[in-house]
């Protein structure tokens, strides 16, 4: 089955990584196909940054998102620009603090940045606790893969803190 | 033992050159195409060979010639004003018969025009850009695992024919991250030397001198100007002239259906698609999703040479549809060689066509 | 004399016209080259567009004849992916200051260890005698008419700026020195720069009412000023005569190279 999954947010907040995470927890170790793909623009910092992530059981084709059923969305300008379109069957995972807005599909209110800041000591793992929380709401993959996939993925000497924030992710989703 | 990775297209094809054994890379950061210098920036100091960041793109490609002729396998990466910029020295390459790699990820043009978004705005100019007569070969990636592999083949090509050879990706396949392998070790098929009776520029019937790089002690005289076997400068006869360019186009055009490298679906099929890049990806789920045996797909994976033979192998064909990325560059090309009507679905502005734009070009040919 | 085995013989007549300096430059080159024992196998000549870009044409190493501006570029990719080949590019100033300025000033930033003759004969001679960014004020030329009214490019000077190792400038009458010159160019490693103010008298003496060669020889002769002896007048505040250029070694130095043969 094809998954289109979008995040949002702004830039600096390793959006794309995230994107980029995912995807490769899918492709190496679910044994799925993946595609990862993103929308620039000229800002290196702060503006609406997007990633996304096709994933399907069978080689995908098409390889760009058109219509997302899962989103994760940690900007009110991400939102706006890239989460405000989602259909009503999609399911959207959203930054409780850093988004205003709620949108008419399912929605599940993670405080990850608030976690990341206060009791983990770092907000820069802000979107892996929302990966967390994504994994234990959607399954898109499944927590092994995106354990080894977040290990791959982040500096040298951050792997604890990246693998609580992961778990704390999951306790929050189970929770939402 | 081969190696999985998600990866970026760029990085891929810059793991491609490496594989190639690509030793030298002379570059200008370009927007989409700048993962491809800084993989080769971060990994060719470690494999013994050079990065150099060059002042712009003339100096980049002309840096890459010069390594060429020292016989270390070389190669640029840009993207439309760079290619651009390239065009002269491409022109040299093809007319010094310098064997080397020109990668072009491929963004909305004319001008500095759209940077991050994907076109295949270039597919005439990697042809016909530098003036005069001359032939190349180009090749069209449409995921990230060929663009290890059709980088590997580029130098393959290069090599071969002593000819530039292009990549002619674009930036939704140069940045989209999807699985590879990467395999241990690829084929490796290095330019036929040059014989010790042969001249430096005497060809026999394949119409490819062999090579002899720098430092070889042949004493080669490589110049842009119109040259005889010796390699010397002979700019006013016209049979000099005319013997020499008639054998650079004929080299690579004569060898057309060897370099040949396409994909055949449904050749029974009355709708044909005929694709090159990521377009070809949109026609594989259409198809996958909406079967039909009057529908077919002709994907090219080398597009020039272009080899005319291959929309033979739809003999019921009644209407060739293209998507592509331009405003129709191709279809002209295909448009030469068949009767019935060529059908542009152009798509510019940088997004793919969706499967829904290719369906409903379907059903307007039914 | 050059040693004959330099020369590609059936190359021979040159396209150079009678009393044209490049002749002479070529053979101090190769004086120079022979002095530093270098193999013809282990040489390469580079060269961009122009009268003085014909010259490796004529030389039996492996040579490279490129497009007007880039030998620097091209120079640049053969000496780092072979730091074993001796690189000299011959230029001249249309070739080295207008279409490829930008690659002189970063090939001089780089270092990369090459010697670069520039034979600046101060006009456009093959394209038949147009003015370029080194014909003086006031010179004529087919497309400066009424006389040049641009300032002139002081390429040794601009190569000293942009970093070159070793910089220095002669004229095609200052054989000796040249050669000498480009000889210890050749042993600095680092890239190597020497300006020849050399003749055309086809084309620049024609318009400037320096037809016949020796006056051409004596323009040069009489305008250089040894760089010791101009920077004495400078200090003294004596006048200097208009058209007057120096002469000599302007800079010898170790600032790291790139692409030097291990």
């Amino acid at each position: 089955m094809r998954h289109e999954v979008r995040f949002s947010g702004y830039g600096g907040q390793g959006i794309i990584l995230s994107a980029v995470i995912l995807g490769r927890a899918a492709a190496l170790y679910d044994g799925k196909y993946a595609v990862q793909t993103q929308v620039y623009g000229p800002e290196a910092r702060g503006g609406a940054s997007m990633g996304q992530v096709v994933i399907d059981d069978a080689p995908i084709l098409y390889p760009a998102v058109t219509d997302p059923g899962i989103y994760i969305i940690m900007s009110q300008q991400g939102f706006e620009k890239y989460g405000v379109a989602a259909r009503e069957d999609a399911i959207m995972v959203l930054d409780t603090d850093l988004v205003r807005s709620r949108p008419v599909c399912r929605y599940h209110e993670i405080p990850a940045t608030a976690e990341a800041k206060e009791n983990l000591g770092r907000e820069i793992v802000a979107n892996i606790v929302m990966m967390g929380a994504l994994v234990a709401i959607t399954g898109v993959v499944s927590r092994e893969a995106i354990e080894r996939a977040v290990l791959d993925s982040v500096p040298k000497g951050t792997e604890s803190l990246n693998t609580r924030a992961l778990k704390r992710g999951f306790e929050l989703g189970e929770r939402a | 033992m081969s190696r999985l990775e998600f990866m970026q297209g760029n990085a891929a094809c810059a793991e491609g050159a490496l594989a190639a054994g690509c030793r030298f890379f002379g570059g200008y950061p370009i927007t989409p195409s700048t993962e491809i210098a800084e993989t080769m920036a971060r990994r060719l100091p470690k494999v013994g060979g050079v990065f150099i960041s060059m002042e712009d793109e003339l100096a980049s490609i002309a840096a890459v010639i010069g390594a060429a002729w020292t016989g270390t396998r070389a190669m640029t990466a840009t993207s439309g004003p760079g290619f651009s910029l390239m065009m002269e020295n491409i022109g040299y390459a093809a007319m010094t018969e310098t064997p080397c790699v020109i990668v072009n990820i491929q963004r909305g043009g004319p001008s500095t025009g759209q940077p991050t978004r994907a076109a295949q705005g270039d597919m005439l100019q990697c042809r016909f850009g530098s003036h005069g007569d001359y032939s190349t070969i180009a090749l069209t990636p449409n995921s990230v695992q060929e663009m290890f592999d059709l980088t590997v083949k580029a130098f393959n090509l290069a090599d071969r024919f002593r000819v530039p050879t292009f990549l002619m990706s674009d930036e939704a396949v140069g940045h989209m991250r999807e699985r590879v392998t990467i395999p241990d070790s690829v084929d490796i098929v290095p330019p036929a030397p040059l014989l010790e009776d042969s001249l430096p520029y005497e060809a026999g019937e394949d119409g490819i001198p062999g090579f002899a790089p720098f430092g070889s002690g042949r004493s080669v005289h490589v110049t842009g100007l119109t040259h005889d076997e010796r390699g010397y400068p002979d700019t006013t006869d016209p049979e000099a002239h005319d013997r020499l360019v008639r054998r650079l186009v004929a080299k690579v055009e004569s060898a057309r259906h060897d370099i040949a490298d396409y994909e055949v679906i449904n050749p029974d099929a009355e709708r044909v698609f005929v694709t090159y890049g990521p377009p070809s990806r949109t026609v594989a789920q259409v198809m996958r999703d909406h079967p039909d045996e009057s529908v077919g797909h002709l994907r090219y994976r080398v597009v020039w040479p272009f080899d005319e033979s291959a929309l033979q192998e739809f003999p019921d064909a009644k209407v060739f549809l293209m998507p592509e990325l331009n405003m129709g560059q191709m279809a002209r090309e295909v448009q030469r060689h068949v009767d019935q009507p060529v059908v542009p679905i152009s798509k510019i502005g940088g997004e793919l066509h969706t499967p829904a734009e290719l369906l409903q070009a379907l059903e307007a040919h039914r | 004399m050059i040693a004959p085995d330099w020369l590609r013989e059936d190359r021979l007549p040159h396209i150079y016209c009678t009393g044209c300096g490049n002749g002479s430059v070529i053979n101090c080159t190769l004086a120079a080259v022979e002095e530093m024992g270098w193999k013809r196998d282990e040489t390469a000549f580079i060269s961009g567009i122009g009268c003085s870009s014909r010259a490796p044409g004529y030389i039996l190493t492996d040579s490279l004849h490129t497009t007007h501006g880039r030998a620097l570029a091209f120079a640049t990719g053969v000496k780092m992916a072979k730091p074993d080949v001796n690189v000299v590019v011959f230029t001249g100033d249309g070739d080295l200051a207008a279409i490829g300025g930008n690659h002189f000033i970063h090939a001089c930033r780089r270092n990369v260890d090459m010697t670069v003759i520039c034979m600046n004969n101060q006009i456009y001679g093959m394209t038949g005698g147009q003015g370029s960014p080194t014909t003086p004020t006031g010179a004529f030329s087919t497309t400066t008419p009424y006389g040049a009214s641009e300032p002139a490019f002081d390429l040794a000077e601009l190569a000293v700026a942009a970093g070159a190792n070793y910089v220095a400038r002669w004229t095609s009458y200052h054989v000796k020195e040249l050669t000498k010159a480009i000889t210890t160019g050749m042993q600095t490693p680092g890239l190597a720069f020497i300006e020849v103010r050399t003749q055309c008298p086809t084309n620049f003496g024609r318009h400037n009412k320096l037809r016949s060669i020796p006056d051409m020889i004596e323009y040069l002769r009489g305008n250089a000023m040894l760089r010791a002896k101009y920077d004495r007048l400078v200090e003294e505040g004596a006048d200097i005569p208009e058209g007057t250029f120096t002469v000599g070694e302007l800079v010898r130095r170790r600032r790291p190279a790139m692409g030097v043969k291990q």
